[in-house]
């Protein structure tokens, strides 16, 4: 069924979409690939099972995981970005390593590194138009993916606020000079980007009902590839590589096997860095520049 | 000695081989994030040419480092057009590429992996390890390295003075996945069996994470990188399930309070003048390269 297996791509590049646009939010504006990003995913998935495990009510649950993955990210840039300018370029990226190990390895230290199976608190729903089966919280997410990143276009776009994270991107000593306080819109960068993260985890959690200490590996990297191939720093160009990578990974196993998966998606990573390293829709005038 | 201390040396020495292979691509300013592509490829190549063709397993581990780094020396064409994070992100699809091609290839077993039949023991291990290093030490000190760390430090400059830059980016590249795959080889050979498995992402940012810890600036510095990461999670062995926490807990304070490594060129000038080789050992290959 190929239909089927397209719409099965299509929810599964919604998570990707997500992940992509943290990853790209922090590297468009602070020029910074955060590889603390899978373990922001990890943590709010993990949460989402132990918050619904000790019997909290589903909503609260689902913010208190979102929560604990924002606080993360808070996290990270107190210990990564403030002593990040003066250093090499891939300083940054070396401690947020680091941070993606620590946290996995508390979670392993907590609850050890079985795959946790997560007991949805509602039946799940499948809504069926002819042969086709869509699940309602995975399809809820796509829409919430898109939504999302048009809202935070509209944020970068039209608000004060959105204007000075951009004012930053073009040049951080320049915006600085010009009256904009870095120093408190770094976190606000990172508290975005681990939103973003913990929602997809909390959303994998949700949909594929299953966590474990390593969730946020795999995805993150499909992730990392998304944002690549639409264009680094580009926040369309990460929903168009997450949608295309969950289609061509849905499609490889459908035409080949499982085993092909990675074979065809860096596979394509690697074409689009070769010929055109500016990804399918162009990055962001800011990573152009400086790299 | 005892097997237990005899199984941790194998694994530093390896390493050791390992954090040259990272060092070398760093050395010249790239961050090369698929180095466990390059090691799988030794592995499978020196394992199949000792299994299949029964050649003595230290030349199929020389012959797979060999073709690993003519290999690299091609695809460097094509990733080298790349530079700074566009760089270490083609490195990393790459390794993951060749991954999955392991994975796929039922030559070698594919996915349920490939059983090594010759073995290569400690002294061998060894004797490659110190080689490798010994090879690295040297090239420092001649014009070559003069010539890397000058590409490392501007390219822009170092091409205005005449350094072929490319040259010397491709060989720092080709010459750092040489080692990988004669790493890869000996651990085929030690270890008796391998499978796509090893050569994931996660192989290539330890390395990369313990070389930075060591530093970069000096020759020295992959080395203790190498022996800390290998030396660190047996000491703390007795809070087994926090030694990998530990360790990611000092990776973040290193980065913080001495993000250019735990040795540098400061340390070198400071023990050398100690011993009364006072600023003459200005020509010395350690401790040159100039920070950044």
């Amino acid at each position: 069924m190929l239909e089927q297996q397209l719409v099965n791509g299509l929810m599964l590049g919604g998570i990707y979409v997500l992940v992509a646009v943290a990853f790209t939010l922090t590297i468009g504006i602070l020029n910074f690939l955060n590889f603390s990003i899978p373990g922001v995913f990890m943590l709010s998935g993990i949460f989402t099972w132990v918050l619904l495990k000790a019997g909290v009510y589903w909503p609260l649950a689902i913010l208190g995981a979102i929560f604990v993955g924002a606080a993360a990210s808070l996290l990270v840039e107190r210990c990564t970005y403030s002593w990040m300018r003066s250093s090499d370029h891939y300083v940054p990226l070396v401690s947020s390593m680091g941070f993606l190990i620590l946290f996995e390895n508390l979670v392993l230290v907590q609850w050890g590194s079985d795959l946790q199976r997560v007991v949805l608190p509602f039946s799940d729903l499948n809504l069926r138009f002819a042969s086709l089966v869509i699940s309602i919280p995975q399809l809820l997410s796509l829409v919430l993916a898109i939504c999302l990143v048009v809202g935070l276009r509209i944020l970068l776009q039209r608000t004060q606020m959105g204007r000075a994270l951009r004012a930053v991107a073009e040049n951080a000593t320049t915006a600085e000079i010009l009256g904009v306080v870095v120093s408190r819109l770094v976190p606000t960068v990172f508290i975005i980007g681990g939103l973003f993260a913990a929602l997809g985890g909390m959303l994998f959690a949700l949909n594929y009902q299953q966590v474990h200490p390593f969730m946020g590996e795999e995805v993150a990297l499909k992730g990392i590839s998304a944002m690549v191939i639409g264009g680094m720093g580009n926040v369309w160009g990460s929903v168009l590589g997450g949608l295309l990578i969950g289609v061509i990974e849905v499609l490889s196993i459908h035409f080949f096997n499982a085993d092909f998966v990675d074979f065809s998606v860096y596979g394509l990573l690697l074409v689009i860095l070769f010929l055109k390293p500016t990804g399918l829709l162009g990055a962001s005038g800011i990573v152009r520049e400086k790299f | 000695m005892s097997g237990y201390v005899e199984g941790i040396l194998v694994i530093l020495l390896l390493n050791v081989v390992f954090a040259y292979a990272v060092y070398w691509p760093l050395a010249a300013g790239q961050l090369n994030l698929g180095v466990a592509g390059f090691v799988g490829v030794g592995a499978y190549l020196s394992a199949y040419l000792s299994n299949e063709y029964g050649i003595s397993p230290y030349l199929a581990c020389i012959g797979g480092g060999l073709v690993t780094f003519v290999f690299a020396l091609i695809i460097a064409v094509p990733v080298l057009r790349t530079k700074g994070i566009y760089l270490a992100l083609a490195t990393f699809a790459l390794g993951q590429v060749l991954q999955s091609l392991f994975l796929n290839l039922e030559v070698v077993g594919g996915a349920a992996g490939y059983p090594v039949i010759a073995y290569i023991g400690l002294t061998g291990i060894a004797v490659i390890a110190v080689a490798v290093f010994l090879v690295t030490a040297f090239l420092e000190r001649t014009r070559f390295g003069l010539n890397m760390v000058a590409v490392h430090d501007d390219e822009a400059v170092s091409d205005l003075f005449g350094v072929n830059v490319r040259r010397y980016q491709a060989l720092a590249f080709a010459i750092g996945a040489g080692f990988a795959g004669i790493g890869g080889g000996l651990y085929g050979h030690h270890f008796s069996y391998i499978e796509p498995q090893n050569y994931s992402i996660l192989f290539s940012i330890s390395v990369v994470l313990f070389v930075l810890l060591g530093g970069t600036q000096t020759v020295l510095g992959p080395l203790l990188g190498a022996v800390f990461f290998t030396l660190l999670p047996e000491v703390l062995r007795g809070s087994e399930e926090w030694r990998y926490a530990i360790f990611a807990v000092f990776i973040i304070v290193t980065m913080i309070l001495r993000p250019q490594g735990l040795v540098t060129t400061f340390e070198l000038r400071a023990v050398r003048r100690l011993f009364g080789g006072g600023g003459g050992g200005g020509g010395s290959g350690l401790g040159r390269r100039a920070h950044g």
